[in-house]
């Protein structure tokens, strides 16, 4: 199997935040952490997008790089997941994270920021797979449950698109082809990486 | 008898200094998702354990769920 990617089709997403209720719901996330969320880009300027975002499970994930007591791991499927009882909340991954998905719960004393949550893909997390430990600490796996993350299948006009890598870009391929536009997708090369990624720059060109 | 309580005492003292190892603890190991949960909510269409027909159910609700071209025309 390919690797899980999600996408979101910025020429669909109408900003309902279905998606972020959907997250919040499906996985009882406390006040003041939203693992998804929805941005606007060009906010007031004619022709705006909006776009759903969240953890990109990326392919080289920086979060991952940075961690000073290895919390990440990666399943065989491509999810970037953390070990709740081995983060200590030092907020690296926070700075790192170029999508800003890692979120401190801050409820403690003084505000004291809590260990590190962040969208799992509705894949739980080290905890026995459905376990009511795993669900306290990391959400419903619905991965697990033979389902596909709660905002994706709840968005209503399916810009936000999750599962199979191959089987998300032919469905987008497909999309851009019928309707003539809107192949530019945000953030999938910065996820996945490009063509251009690791390359010299042209010559001439500002660095 | 009072040198052999001097030792024991700077003993016990000195045994605050001691330095433990603190080895870095790695995640422990998942379950991978094909195992199945064992919950009444399970997705019907595919057995627990098995990773091709998980796979491949996956993909059909995908297709099924969110390509709408395929489920109009």
């Amino acid at each position: 199997m390919a690797r899980m990617k999600f996408i979101c089709d910025a020429e669909r997403c109408i900003e309902c935040n279905g998606c972020v209720t959907a997250c919040k719901n499906e996985h009882e996330v406390p006040w003041g952490v939203n693992r998804r969320r929805v941005v606007t880009l060009n906010d007031g300027v004619p022709g705006e997008k909006s776009i759903s975002v969240a953890c990109m499970h990326c392919s080289d994930a920086p979060c991952m790089a940075v961690c000073p007591v290895n919390c990440f791991y990666k399943t065989d499927e491509g999810v970037v997941l953390h070990d709740k009882d081995v983060c200590i909340g030092c907020g690296y991954c926070s700075y790192a994270c170029p999508f800003g998905a890692p979120q401190f719960p801050s409820q403690g004393t003084f505000g004291v920021r809590g260990k590190m949550d962040k969208c799992t893909f509705c894949a739980g997390g080290p905890e026995e797979n459905g376990s009511q430990a795993e669900f306290e600490k990391y959400g419903r796996n619905r991965l697990a449950e033979g389902k596909l993350p709660a905002c994706a299948e709840m968005c209503s006009t399916k810009a936000l698109l999750a599962g199979d890598g191959d089987v998300v870009a032919d469905i987008l391929r497909n999309r851009v082809v019928q309707r003539g536009k809107g192949a530019e997708v945000w953030g999938w090369g910065t996820a996945y990486g490009s063509q251009k990624a690791g390359k010299a720059p042209e010559t001439g060109a500002k660095s | 008898m009072k040198q052999l309580a001097m030792i024991a005492v700077a003993v016990s003292l000195l045994a605050a200094c001691g330095e433990k190892p603190q080895t870095l603890g790695s995640p422990k190991s998942d379950i991978p998702p094909y195992a199945g949960t064992g919950s009444a909510f399970t997705a019907a269409g595919w057995k627990a354990g098995d990773k091709s027909g998980w796979e491949q159910h996956l993909k059909a609700r995908q297709q099924n769920s969110q390509n709408d071209y395929s489920r109009m025309n």
